[in-house]
């Protein structure tokens, strides 16, 4: 009688959803809104600056000057032979792009609280939308990159791109997933206990020396390398790297493990901040 | 009409009901968490949904968790519009949200055909560096509008919300009324087959109100969706809704037509909102009163009346000394403590009515000042501001005109 009569109607509102019902439909139709989201966050960031989307070069640019004097100048440190500026810059580029998708999509709850508390529509829309943002954000970086990385060519540095270069889309594929996955992880679980929030806030910053944006793998002591190793960015910056210079290490079992993790993690991301947007109104 | 017990619902709430835990979160929830989860590890029941008060929140309950809503039942018949009635604290809001999916239910379910447009609040999400144009596009967004959608009916909305000046200017440069008005004129626009509102009405200036109600009654009326309102505004209520549903503490205890869900409420609402009763020792006087109330022609104590119904005021006097020159004097006073008229007796008596004729006094908040006096020379008892009561216009020809002041009292006046 009750399933029959369910039938009858289109839409339920029940308790619980199915766990694995992602309902990825409904974010399609919601696409509209994903690009005014983007939109929104890209026109607001800038209005009222004199220099407008100009801040979007000069951030990482002072980040890489500050890095090549400190690391490459000072402290004398290995960059595998690669022009100090062009091989920090290129780390930097692509650490911002995760980092930046793992902090605002970690308090997509916490953040929109007074939106989400008067009207429904899916969540999910909200990251997607920073991490188109971010997106968008690292093909300026990136085009900084290879305007920065023709000048050295131009004016005689050696750099060898090589075929692995083809892996880029791949590269920023799962980079982006990785911050989406691990920040709706993050921000499901800091609905009800924020604790976890101070850990990600400063815990990104740590995570960036683990990772060869700052040291080439090949000049971590062995002793340390397995840290390195195991953080799952390591594999893709180094590839990105390695596609643009050929100097440095690839190894498809590094890259695999960081596909796998990505894909792990967001697929967890996704069923778990599902799971939690309902209800999460009543304990933010 | 069509046979309406042919016709099928488009929305069936089925023993809906939402528990809150009251208090804070902290390392003391998390117990909680914890045996939660581990009785549904098991596969047992959640242990807390036995536990739970009714909602009340003026007095002090023992459990943390209460009962927002409780086994809610009703259904909507397409086209019409259901007016959700109850004091602050009833329910509404919670059973809102559950409508307009903002959190979900604790149990029970709700089943619908086609969209369900919530209005909350008006002007959601709107970003105040953004122009009034870009947060159309926003907002209807939000609200679940594709942006074809709204292109076809942006000239419609500039044009409802009367901001067309200000169109490419920042959001946060408008002034409030008008951040509100664009808001609404985005909802206005919204065209799901279910439309659920909170007392978005009560804002904006009197003429923006009337268009507003006008909108949602043309809504229903000539595209026949369906409406779901809640507001504490009578009057509004009255013009708007076929169809009540009253909710006290979580429960709903009354569904029917609008205007005997309204009266319904009223009873039962029903406060003592300073009736007069002398309680002290007997006064040193010739004559006093023990007891003022406000009652209706059979004598039962009520507050509210309806534009139709004659409002009784009933005198319970102790008279030591008879005097044939003593008189009762009643001032009628409006909201402001303004008088609006007076009635004066021939002598007094121990029990005493004054009935106020019906389709006398326009809508609103009245008291009374009323003294036993013997005229020009002086005054033996007297009762200052009490004995409110209230009238709800139910359908007088100046209903229309919504808040419009038009005045304290009905005349018969004639056109010739």
């Amino acid at each position: 009688m009750q399933v029959a009569d369910t039938k009858k109607y289109a839409n339920a509102i029940v308790p619980k959803d199915a766990l694995f019902d992602l309902r990825l439909k409904e974010i399609w139709r919601y696409r509209d809104l994903l690009l005014l989201f983007v939109k929104r966050d890209f026109v607001a960031k800038y209005k009222q600056t004199i220099l407008g989307p100009v801040w979007f070069f000069i951030q990482p640019i002072f980040q890489t000057a500050i890095l090549a004097l400190v690391f490459a100048g000072m402290a004398s440190l290995s960059t595998d032979g690669i022009p100090p500026i062009l091989f920090y810059l290129a780390g930097i580029t692509c650490w911002n792009y995760f980092a930046n998708c793992l902090r605002t999509t970690s308090n997509t709850f916490t953040a929109n609280a007074s939106l989400f508390g008067k009207v429904y529509f899916p969540r999910a829309v909200t990251p997607l939308s920073i991490i188109i943002s971010n997106l968008i954000q690292f093909g300026i970086g990136l085009l900084l990159f290879l305007l920065l990385y023709l000048y050295f060519v131009a004016t005689g540095a050696v750099l060898l791109p090589n075929t692995f270069l083809l892996l880029l889309p791949v590269l920023i594929v799962l980079m982006g997933l990785m911050g989406l996955g691990l920040g709706m992880l993050v921000s499901a679980m800091t609905t009800k206990y924020r604790d976890l929030q101070y850990l990600v806030d400063f815990g990104v910053q740590l995570l960036m020396y683990a990772t060869p944006v700052i040291l080439p793998l090949s000049a971590v002591p062995d002793k340390y390398r397995p840290l390195m190793l195991a953080n799952p960015m390591t594999g893709i910056i180094e590839t990105f790297k390695y596609g643009f210079f050929s100097t440095g290490t690839f190894s498809w079992e590094l890259l695999g493990y960081s596909a796998g993790f990505t894909i792990v993690v967001f697929l967890l991301g996704l069923v778990v901040f599902n799971y939690t947007e309902k209800n999460f109104m009543d304990v933010v | 009409m069509f046979n309406l017990w042919k016709m099928k619902p488009i929305i069936k709430v089925e023993n809906l009901s939402k528990q809150y835990r009251l208090g804070t979160i902290g390392t003391g929830t998390l117990s909680n968490d914890l045996k939660r989860w581990w009785h549904q590890v098991r596969g047992k029941e959640d242990p807390f949904l036995t536990v739970g008060e009714s909602n009340d929140r003026t007095s002090k309950g023992s459990s943390e968790y209460v009962w927002a809503l409780k086994d809610i039942n009703f259904e909507v018949m397409p086209g019409e519009i259901l007016g959700i009635i109850g004091k602050n604290g009833a329910g509404k809001s919670t059973l809102l949200k559950i409508l307009s999916k903002v959190t979900g239910p604790t149990t029970g379910r709700i089943l619908y055909d086609g969209r369900i447009g919530s209005l909350l609040e008006v002007g959601t999400g709107f970003h105040p560096e953004l122009t009034g144009r870009e947060n159309i596009y926003l907002n209807g967004a939000i609200l679940g509008m594709t942006r074809q959608e709204i292109r076809a009916k942006l000239d419609e909305i500039i044009d409802f919300s009367g901001c067309e000046r200000y169109i490419d200017t920042p959001v946060k440069r408008y002034s409030s009324g008008m951040t509100v008005r664009l808001g609404f004129a985005v909802a206005a626009h919204l065209e799901p087959e279910i439309l659920v509102v909170d007392e978005v009405l009560a804002v904006g200036d009197a003429e923006f109100q009337k268009k507003a109600i006008g909108k949602m009654q043309d809504v229903s009326r000539n595209h026949g969706r369906t409406v779901l309102f809640v507001s504490h505004n009578m009057n509004s209520l009255t013009n708007l809704c076929t169809k009540g549903i009253v909710l006290m503490k979580g429960i709903s205890p009354f569904q029917s037509k609008i205007n005997d869900a309204i009266q319904f409420y009223l009873q039962n609402d029903y406060v003592n909102r300073g009736d007069y009763n002398l309680n002290e020792t007997p006064k040193e006087k010739e004559a006093y009163f023990t007891k003022i109330r406000v009652v209706d022609e059979n004598g039962v104590a009520k507050n509210d009346f309806f534009y139709t119904e004659k409002i009784c005021i009933s005198y319970q006097i102790h008279i030591a000394k008879k005097n044939a020159k003593y008189k009762l004097f009643c001032v009628i006073l409006d909201y402001h403590l303004r008088p609006i008229f007076s009635c004066e007796s021939i002598g007094i008596k121990e029990d005493m009515l004054l009935k106020i004729p019906e389709k006398f006094l326009v809508r609103g908040d009245y008291s009374i000042h009323t003294f036993i006096h013997v005229p020009r020379v002086e005054q033996v008892d007297i009762v200052e501001n009490m004995c409110q009561f209230r009238v709800i216009d139910n359908g007088s020809p100046f209903q229309i005109h919504g808040d419009y002041n038009y005045g304290s009292v009905f005349s018969e006046s004639e056109w010739v």
